[in-house]
């Protein structure tokens, strides 16, 4: 599946634009960004509900940018499931299979074959109002997959659940997907969601891609300062480019990449809290300086720390320590110690692209 | 190069449509089209009718006469009427049906002469003459013996123009009708918000008992005719007065008789219940349920949260009533204002059986078309009553938006606390309203019962017997039951599926768009004024749907588009209810637009297709003012024999028509209830849990 400069215009709002994006067969993409960021409407025009504007999208080598939805492939479960209240758990799931010349016997023992499939077998004869959220969300799984599509449609499938159901719905879908094998598309808010069941994700904002990538690449190398901070917890360092692999914090010289930034120029430089390491104090690594703690926050798995120094102005760290670490150095509040910044989990930004 | 196709690719995309796009785009086009037919067009006819002047052309007719010494000279029409005092220049107006003797023209003709006449007509496309019924359509002389001469008449021509409106706005016997008409509707719309207001704030504001059978019987006046309370109230303060005999019966005849003639039956004052007042009080029972279900809902979001923090600032209770109650309703309050208003005046039942001899202009359309047959006066008067009912919808339509921009705001329901003192009170006021609404009732009853008020009260059936009078008999009801089931089942199909189609159609914002407003359209048009406009449009031979006229068909089309909007408006909301995404889902799964329709769309709106239906049924069985132009002897309706009998003097038998009416209406409710209620708890399971 191909998409191609594909834009789509509210009147004179722009939801999205120049948006291109290739899936390939039995992936599992996620589609993240923040709310607004035009996520839903990406899907909606993938599935022909809301037509794009401008642009082209390819499925199967075929040109489908004008098709309606009916002459389209796809299975798809939104945020509310729209499943139909009046009409059993076997009748929602069964109602795409009929009016297709299927054997009704035919019917029956794929409907049991999917109930199953989600573990619903036995709720076949109860209505949609009487079961969980949960059960809910797989019996709109099961409807969308009954007529084996091509590809499987997911506008924020587990938004609505409780978070204990929602973790243990995330493996429940991404094994469904792969034993199914089907191309799946995820929309989601939740970078968490999009980091555990992702083949690749896209991050978008605004409108725009920020970054297409695999969750693992997404995290380490955030294309943008916009990724950078929406993924994960993210230091942000102003800094001054001294040179292509010298950058200034305050009085701190850092080794790192520096791109092709001018030597002089404003720039911004991240670094996550877990890369932040602990140094002896008579080392000579790289990029390694004195601060203080200036706070010690427990999060329950691991320690947030906040570090300052005057040699770094007033930029203020936050570096996560495990529990063994900090009881094993006796860290504490006030405590003057030695970090580096490791040089390869340095990444730099030019200045104006974050709150832009 | 690449990036120019690159960017030329990236073009508009222009969706195809798909089957189902199609048809739905077709069907809506085609419920478009019956509105057009059904609404539009009409009103256009009538509006053309309006301007529509007949004057006679004689400066077009000339005469020449021969005595037997051969022909003198020619003679202008125009020229010799003026000459002769027979008509005057300016004043040549007349109606469709004016004919003007051409043998006015000689003062000494006689039949018996041997004098011959010529006469010419120079302008064939103008009005003429016609002998014997025969128009001449030719510009040549045509020469007549005496004998026949006297048969020959002039005929007016039709021109266009403000004629019309300036002889309707110069006949002081007219226009004050629009004084008349909004003053009664003015009056009569402060009484009915009040009252309303009060009932509405005690079934929602005290804990007092029986609120649901308050309810009920607030909603009573809905299942009668309008003329109902009309001749209720003959009955009870009319030249009879059940009243003063009941006074006399109490209290002896002398003590009340002098006080009564004063004060209520004052022949001499203004104080005859034939009149304003009987009018008022009348549209006041009719409008109650109109206003009282606005109000209601209005004051059912009101929010408990500002309850309790004005309690809480130890806010007294009248300072709550007019700093939270108050504004919290006022969006009801005027928008039940608008309904009630535009109910009085473009009612015809009230004003017509217990207005006297004060006009107001629905009445008027009746009397100019059915009285006097000037259809062109009536059209004139039709569109006068057309302004005030466009204003009143259209500030209704934007004070509703308003409301419903309220109602999703979330609020906590408000749960009254007991309060003896207070909600005595309310249970005395509601209690008073309920025995003026059933008190009608029992009037209307108790007339029906007995043989001949007040001369002997015993009882008998015989003012049931129908067919000796004239209305139309029972036929005129058993028509009556048949135009309820037809509305309800045509109407439901067509108002639900149009509803549905404009709600979940996809794009064709266009068309869409103009639905709507086609649908808004009925609700702004007067029955009255329905009715005459479709005498204008369907009895017009050129009309290729001529058939209808004079059917049930034509009473079914008139009764469907009559409430048209009202019915399409609860469609609509009960579909905006559903998950928007049933439609998507549907197509994802390639089942066809009627597939999702009948399975789930429709079982799930069950309860707002039967509400649907009942109020065509219920509206059908009572609806006097369009169908009352529109009847043939073969299709005469209970409603429209509650009328006839009333003017023929037979108010007994039509007090009984109309009871049966509400026996009807009261039974189809029950089974209504019934029906619903079997509808929820059977295709509806899933609704509780
Ligand atoms: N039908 C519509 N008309 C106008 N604006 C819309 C419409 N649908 C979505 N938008 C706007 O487009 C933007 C993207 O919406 P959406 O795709 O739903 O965001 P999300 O990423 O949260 O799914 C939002 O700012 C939204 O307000
Ligand atoms: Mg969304």
């Amino acid at each position: 599946m191909r998409i191609e400069h594909l834009s789509k215009m509210f009147g004179d709002f722009t939801a999205l634009s120049g948006i291109n994006l290739e899936i390939h067969e039995r992936e599992f993409v996620c589609f993240l960004g923040p709310s607004g960021c035009g996520k839903t409407t990406l899907l909606r025009a993938i599935a022909g509900l809301d037509i794009q504007t401008s642009g082209k999208i390819e499925q199967a080598g075929l040109d489908i940018s004008a098709l309606p939805p009916s002459e389209r492939d796809f299975g798809i479960v939104f945020q509310s499931y729209a499943l139909f209240p009046n009409l059993t758990v076997v009748k929602n799931v069964a109602y795409g299979l009929e009016n297709r010349k299927l054997p009704r016997g035919e019917i029956r023992t794929r409907v049991a074959e999917l109930l199953a499939l989600v573990g619903l077998g036995d709720q076949g004869d109860k209505y949609p109002a009487q079961l969980s959220g949960g059960q809910q969300q797989r019996v709109a799984l099961a409807r969308a997959i009954a007529t084996s599509p091509g590809l499987l449609l997911l506008d924020e499938p587990l938004s609505a659940l409780d978070a204990k159901v929602r973790v243990y719905l995330r493996h429940e879908i991404r094994s469904l997907q792969r034993r199914l094998g089907v191309t799946t598309v995820m929309v989601t808010h939740d970078q968490e969601e999009a980091l555990t069941m992702a083949d690749r994700i896209v991050v978008m904002n605004q409108g725009v891609i920020e970054q297409i990538g695999a969750p693992m690449d997404i995290y380490r190398r955030p294309a943008t300062a916009f990724v950078a901070d929406f993924i994960g917890t993210m230091n942000f360092l102003p800094g001054v480019a001294e040179g292509p692999d010298r950058v200034r914090v305050g009085q701190v010289v850092l080794a790192c990449d520096a791109g092709d930034a001018e030597p002089g120029a404003q720039v911004t430089l991240a670094v996550r809290p877990e890369d932040i390491a602990l140094q002896d104090v008579k080392s000579s690594a790289e990029n390694a300086f004195e601060v203080e703690i200036g706070s010690m926050e427990f999060l329950g798995s691991f320690f947030r720390a906040e570090l300052a120094d005057e040699a770094m102005a007033d930029t203020r760290l936050r570096a996560d320590w495990s529990i063994n670490l900090v009881r094993r150095h006796g860290l504490e509040q006030g405590q003057r110690l030695h970090i580096a910044l490791p040089r390869d989990r340095i990444r730099v930004y030019p200045q104006s692209s974050l709150h832009g | 190069m690449a990036n120019l196709t690159a960017t030329e690719s990236a073009g508009r995309v222009r969706p195809k449509l798909g089957r189902d796009d199609w048809a739905m785009r077709g069907l809506m086009v085609a419920i478009g089209l019956y509105l057009i037919v059904s609404l539009a067009l009409p009103l256009y006819a009538m509006m053309s009718k309006s301007f529509e002047i007949y004057a006679y052309q004689p400066q077009l007719i000339e005469f020449q006469v021969n005595e037997g010494q051969g022909w003198r000279p020619v003679l202008n029409a125009l020229d010799l009427g003026e000459e002769l005092g027979v008509l005057k220049r300016g004043e040549l107006v007349t109606t469709a049906d004016g004919r003007l003797q051409a043998t006015r023209f000689f003062p000494d003709f006689s039949f018996l002469s041997e004098t011959r006449y010529r006469i010419r007509n120079t302008e064939p496309a103008s009005g003429g003459f016609m002998i014997r019924g025969t128009r001449i359509v030719h510009d040549e002389w045509v020469e007549y013996s005496s004998g026949d001469f006297r048969r020959v008449t002039l005929r007016p021509g039709i021109s266009t123009g403000l004629g019309n409106y300036l002889s309707y706005f110069s006949t002081p016997a007219l226009f004050t009708s629009i004084y008349n008409s909004l003053t009664i509707a003015l009056i009569s719309t402060l009484v009915t918000v009040s009252l309303a207001f009060g009932f509405a704030y005690a079934l929602t504001r005290s804990s007092m008992p029986f609120k649901g059978a308050f309810k009920a019987i607030a909603m009573v006046p809905i299942l009668v005719p309008s003329l109902l309370p009309g001749i209720a109230l003959i009955y009870l303060f009319g030249k009879q007065s059940l009243v003063l005999k009941v006074l006399q019966w109490m209290f002896g005849e002398e003590a009340v008789a002098g006080l009564w003639t004063s004060l209520i039956q004052g022949a001499y004052g203004p104080t005859e219940i034939y009149g304003p007042i009987g009018i008022v009080i009348a549209s006041v029972f009719f409008t109650f349920p109109h206003a009282l279900l606005i109000i209601l809902t209005a004051m059912a979001i009101a929010d408990a949260r500002l309850y309790e923090a004005a309690t809480a600032l130890r806010a007294p209770k009248s300072r709550i009533f007019w700093t939270v109650t108050l504004p919290g309703a006022r969006y009801g309050l005027i928008s039940a204002g608008f309904v009630v208003f535009n109910l009085v005046i473009t009612d015809f039942g009230v004003p017509k059986v217990i207005g006297g001899q004060f006009n107001v202009l629905a009445v008027d359309i009746y009397k100019q078309v059915i009285g006097q047959q000037n259809f062109q006066m009536g059209a004139v008067v039709s569109v006068v009553l057309l302004i005030p009912a466009l204003i009143a919808f259209t500030v209704d339509r934007f004070v509703q938006r308003k409301q419903v921009a309220q109602l999703s705001a979330r609020a906590v329901p408000y749960e009254p606390k007991p309060n003896r003192r207070f909600d005595n009170l309310m249970l005395s006021y509601c209690g008073l309203v309920a025995v003026f609404i059933l008190g009608v009732l029992a009037v209307c009853q108790y007339a029906a019962l007995i043989k001949f008020w007040p001369y002997n009260l015993s009882f008998s059936l015989n003012n049931y017997n129908f067919d000796v009078m004239d209305g139309g008999g029972w036929e005129a009801y058993g028509n009556s039951i048949r135009l309820g089931f037809y509305t309800a089942i045509c109407g439901t199909a067509l108002v639900f599926l149009g509803a549905y189609l404009v709600e979940k159609g996809r794009g064709f914002g266009y068309g869409r768009a103009g639905f709507q407003f086609l649908a808004m359209m009925p609700m702004a048009v007067p029955g009255m004024v329905l009715g005459l406009a479709y005498i204008f449009f369907f009895n017009d031979p050129a009309n290729p749907l001529n058939g209808i006229y004079a059917t049930m068909g034509i009473l079914v089309v008139c009764t469907v588009t009559h409430f048209y909007t009202v019915s399409h408006l609860t469609a609509v909301t009960a579909l905006k209810q559903m998950d928007p995404e049933f439609e998507s889902v549907s197509q994802s799964l390639k089942q066809p637009f009627y597939r999702t329709f009948g399975r789930v769309t429709a079982p799930v709106c069950a309860p707002a297709i039967l509400d649907i239906s009942i109020y065509l049924f219920v509206n059908a069985m009572t609806t006097v003012s369009a169908v009352v132009f529109l009847y043939s002897p073969d299709t005469t309706l209970a409603s429209v024999a509650v009328l006839n009998m009333d003017d023929a003097g037979d108010v007994a038998p039509a007090a009984a028509m109309g009871m049966m009416i509400f026996y009807t209406n009261a039974t189809v409710r029950l089974v209504h209830a019934f029906l619903t209620k079997g509808v929820l708890t059977r295709t509806q399971a899933w609704r509780g849990r």
